[in-house]
């Protein structure tokens, strides 16, 4: 089953220097929440906090009843950050260790034919495209079958088109697997096309400036006059810094 | 389509050691130097003969490549215990980091008195000498290795819930071998050089033993033909050491030239 997660008063702070927070956010179990903002706005450190990559200066995270096993959560990073000693289904099966052979071996092959990899099971790392090493690490990342998966702009290295193809890609697996996601981004025609709620992220420090819930159909046709209005609206709300609160 | 290249790219390499084999040929026909310093390629060439008619080549290169091989497993095994122990974990390399610098500081010939004092005269010494040798630059490029994986794919390690030994074993030691490899070659090649030193600081057998005794009697020809050994053996081992490395970091995303 899902995760829900509850942040409660959540800050960061680096020597001293705010870049967090306070933040109190709950998240659905088995829903995707986009979380938007500029550059440097502090979101991917409120992402880092809860897959557990930074200890927050303030507040508490609860994930599930609170008594979660790291690999209930994955985590799929900007960039692949592939071993690049290990083949792709080496990759993949780097977070099940703790699964018998066979079992983890069925996984692997679950993991790569859900992402498209299959036939790639046995190259390197360096032997593949840029969109193909970030379909492994999303592989890598679901093969534990996590409740909840944290997904840091991962697809924001690629071109328009495998972009496209990975944010579908991203929908079937969320169908798939009905984990809940946490999806940081700086793309609004991404946060709309896969996210249930999108949280609008200002700063340095880090604050919600704005709450969503667009309720478009999916898959979301990015052509029609509603998603340019939620486009129009979360623009706005991006350009306004005030740190304002706006529910929908 | 590949073009296939009319020449063997490892011939390039022959080019000027030829060249400089004519020039020797030529200074030596002159008789611009003495051959009592410098005799010509082919009086050489005949001693290189002769001593492997003799056995004496064999013999040699047999003694010295067990002295070589010996140390290079004493030193190779020594560094990469304290290599890793010290790239694993930052209180070690605290502890011992600031000791190996200093002795790596001291001068290679300036152990012999003491080895021969503590080991005697005999192969014990030599063999350490020569792990001393082999043991630094094998320990400086793992600890670096270990040490300065990239935390990108530690992070990796921490989100799959590896603790530090897991992350030890599956990330830094796998990504430290391209940096162990570098180690292992330049570790060889002070190891020959220190298998010279101590050949020819005191031994009755051996390619160090040949050079101290052309030295001695007065016969450059088999100075140079026990340096040319010396130079083959050299290469040959570093060549099977950086073939083999080769296909252990076959995984590196690096542009071979």
């Amino acid at each position: 089953m899902a995760y829900q997660v509850s942040i409660a008063g959540l800050a960061k702070s680096y020597d001293g220097k705010a870049v967090l927070g306070p933040v109190d956010l709950d998240i659905e179990a088995g829903t995707i929440t986009a979380i938007i903002g500029r550059s440097g706005c502090g979101k991917t450190t409120l992402l880092r906090c809860l897959g557990s990559l930074e200890s927050p200066t303030a507040g508490t995270i609860t994930v599930g009843n609170g008594e979660v096993v790291t690999t209930d959560i994955g985590y799929v990073f900007q960039e692949p950050r592939l071993m690049p000693w290990l083949t792709v289904a080496g990759n993949v099966a780097f977070g099940l260790r703790y699964m018998p052979k066979t079992e983890r071996g069925l996984a692997v092959q679950e993991a790569l034919d859900v992402v498209g990899l299959a036939a790639a099971a046995n190259l390197l790392p360096k032997q593949l495209s840029g969109g193909m090493a970030q379909r492994v690490a999303l592989a890598r990342a679901l093969a534990p079958r996590p409740k909840l998966l944290l997904l840091d702009e991962p697809f924001s290295a690629l071109d328009p088109f495998t972009r496209e193809q990975m944010q579908d890609h991203l929908t079937h697996l969320h169908a798939h697997y009905g984990a809940t996601m946490v999806l940081i981004t700086h793309d609004m025609d991404e946060a709309l096309a896969l996210a249930h709620r999108v949280i609008v992220v200002s700063g340095p420090p880090g604050l919600i400036t704005g709450d969503f819930k667009p309720g478009l159909a999916r898959p979301a046709d990015r052509t029609s006059t509603e998603f340019f209005a939620w486009k129009r609206r979360l623009t706005e709300r991006l350009s306004n810094r005030r740190p304002v609160p706006e529910y929908a | 389509m590949r073009r296939r290249k009319l020449i063997p790219r490892w011939t390039v390499g022959l080019v000027v050691p030829l060249l400089l084999l004519g020039i020797w040929q030529v200074v030596a026909a002159a008789g611009v130097v003495p051959s009592a310093i410098l005799p010509s390629p082919a009086l050489v060439v005949q001693t290189l003969l002769a001593m492997a008619q003799s056995g004496e080549m064999a013999r040699a290169v047999g003694t010295t490549s067990l002295r070589m091989l010996f140390g290079f497993l004493l030193g190779v095994s020594v560094a990469t215990f304290l290599g890793g122990l010290c790239g694993a974990s930052i209180t070690i390399r605290a502890l011992l980091d600031p000791l190996v610098q200093a002795l790596r500081s001291v001068p290679s010939l300036a152990w012999v008195p003491l080895f021969i004092l503590w080991l005697g005269i005999f192969e014990a010494s030599k063999i350490t000498l020569v792990a001393v040798g082999v043991f630094f630059p094998i320990y400086l490029n793992l600890v670096s290795g270990i040490a300065n994986v990239d935390r990108k794919l530690l992070e990796v390690g921490r989100v799959h819930g590896y603790s530090a030994w897991q992350r030890m074993i599956r990330i830094q030691l796998p990504a430290a071998l391209p940096a162990y490899v570098v180690g292992l070659r330049s570790g060889l090649g002070l190891g020959w050089m220190f298998v010279a030193a101590a050949e020819l600081l005191g031994a009755t057998n051996g390619l160090g033993f040949i050079l101290d005794d052309g030295e001695q009697t007065g016969r450059p020809e088999r100075v140079l033909a026990a340096l040319l050994l010396f130079g083959l053996c050299g290469k040959f081992t570093d060549g099977v050491l950086a073939s083999a490395g080769k296909k252990l970091v076959s995984w590196q995303d690096v542009v071979r030239i």
